[in-house]
């Protein structure tokens, strides 16, 4: 698993108080692991703060997974 | 008109995380008080307060028992504090798990006096130092005071009303007050009521210092700050918590074989129309306010055994209320007794008037009153009565009166009767 997977992963535990077991990169933040649009948008923010990046609406919208979340961040780094 | 009375109880105070636990405390003559933990009160006048201990404390507190992890990070502790208590009264009254029919006839009326004040001066600070773009998604529904109704209502599925009052440290009585006139009013049979407050942060203990509303001469004795009716009071202590109740319509209740604590008889309401912090000078706001409840409870004053008094230990507001419901009692004086459980868990502000109210319920059902901690010295005017000193006291107590009163000049008072 890579680091930024690692950082991604206990930024969600942390953020939706999901087991880290659910926390697949398959996982979708909505389908499977209980979020609201606005609990995305707080995961987008702690992605930003956490990695130093910035995730335009446009582009977060597109984040449904956390295998989405962590290959955005990759590519932006 | 229906009759209403309370089936539940829930609570989390300074001295514990349940009704039971407080109660246990509050009659043992403990006070809630400390240095404050929450933040370095080092440059404040006031370095004190009640807070609500953490769990691994003796009489802690365990938000995990009732709130989600999540939303504990999304809210103000007072919602959490609210849906706690709120959780706890509905499993206490045996309706966690109504149907959807009772349930559209179940609300909410759970308000506070302040709400997030704690989460507005963090996300503040968020938006002045890092920017809008930084501020939660959460913030506006973290921090509102009807979103403990709100909460509850959908993590119990109430779809009756849902409400929330908003009148300082008279929330509390308030909401019980309105909360059972709309189960009279056939608007619900199912209420839970009460108010809820944290506002133990920087900008609350220096915006109450400054309006000179806090004991300052106890810093090093926290425990000996909050003394109503004392000479040497000097300000209130802030406290933290909850208080919510079930009530419920008598037949409703009786029907299902329901264990009944008391009954909801009177309630009254009036305001100052004098000053924004001062009680008026001659205390004619809260007299109205006990009177009015007085006549619609149908008692006589002879039938009033215990009064939970407003009593904040502040040195104006004690001396008036004290005055107030001496000219109402008259000669009926001796045969009540009267104190101030502010002593022990300092100044819940708007869940003030709902913890008493359950500790005026409690008193009634063990037949004992709770203590006026630090009533070393009392003050000339406390002659006459009994203001049950330091330890609490076994007496038969068939009803009871609950005072709360709140900046605005907004007067509350709740009788109540076993039955």
């Amino acid at each position: 698993m890579s680091e930024t997977a690692d950082r991604v992963k206990k930024i969600v535990v942390e953020h939706l108080g999901v087991e880290a077991e659910k926390v697949t990169e398959d996982a979708s933040f909505i389908d499977d692991l209980g979020a609201d649009s606005l609990d995305i948008v707080e995961l987008v923010m702690a992605f930003e703060e956490e990695f130093g990046v910035e995730i335009p609406d446009d582009a977060a919208e597109k984040i449904a997974t956390v295998k989405d979340a962590i290959d955005y961040i990759d590519s932006k780094q | 008109m229906r009759r209403v009375v309370v089936t539940g109880l829930g609570m989390v105070s300074p001295l514990g995380g349940d009704v039971e636990t407080t109660w246990k405390n509050i009659i043992a003559s403990k006070s809630g008080a400390a240095t404050i933990t929450r933040f370095d009160p080092t440059d404040y006048k006031c370095r004190i307060a009640c807070e609500v201990k953490p769990k691994d404390h003796e009489y802690g507190y365990d938000p995990g028992l009732d709130v989600d992890h999540k939303i504990q990070r999304q809210v103000d502790l007072f919602i959490v504090f609210g849906i706690s208590a709120a959780s706890q009264a509905l499993r206490d009254a045996g309706l966690d798990n109504m149907s959807e029919e009772e349930r559209l006839r179940a609300g909410c009326s759970i308000g506070s006096g302040i709400g997030g004040l704690p989460g507005i001066e963090s996300e503040s600070l968020v938006l002045a130092n890092k920017g809008p773009s930084r501020v939660s998604p959460h913030f506006v529904h973290g921090r509102l005071i009807n979103l403990i109704s709100g909460q509850v209502s959908i993590k119990y599925g109430l779809m009756g009303p849902n409400h929330a009052v908003v009148t300082a440290c008279s929330t509390g009585a308030h909401s019980i007050g309105d909360a059972a006139r709309m189960i009279a009013m056939d608007d619900a049979d199912v209420m839970l009521a009460g108010g809820a407050e944290s506002a133990i942060c920087p900008i609350g203990i220096a915006g109450f210092a400054q309006a000179r509303a806090l004991s300052t001469n106890f810093n090093d004795t926290p425990e000996k700050a909050s003394r109503p009716y004392d000479v040497n009071r000097d300000g209130f202590v802030m406290g933290e918590g909850a208080g919510v109740v079930v009530l419920e319509e008598y037949e409703h209740a009786r029907k299902r074989g329901a264990k009944i604590y008391a009954e909801v008889i009177g309630y009254g309401l009036s305001g100052d129309a004098y000053h924004v912090t001062a009680p008026h000078p001659e205390g004619s706001g809260g007299f109205r306010s006990m009177q009015m409840a007085l006549k619609k409870s149908g008692l006589s004053l002879d039938d009033i055994d215990y009064v939970n008094a407003h009593g904040t230990s502040t040195p104006l507001g004690d001396e008036l209320e004290l005055g107030a419901v001496k000219r109402l009692f008259g000669d009926h004086l001796s045969t009540m007794s009267m104190s101030s459980t502010k002593s022990a868990i300092g100044h819940l502000l708007g869940g003030a008037g709902a913890v008493e109210s359950i500790f005026c319920i409690l008193a009634m059902r063990d037949g004992i009153v709770p203590p006026t901690l630090n009533l070393d010295e009392p003050s000339e005017s406390c002659k006459g009565v009994d203001l049950v000193p330091h330890v609490a006291k076994e007496r038969k107590v068939r009803a009871v009166l609950n005072n709360s009163f709140g900046f605005g000049g907004t007067n509350a008072s709740l009788i109540m009767k076993a039955i």
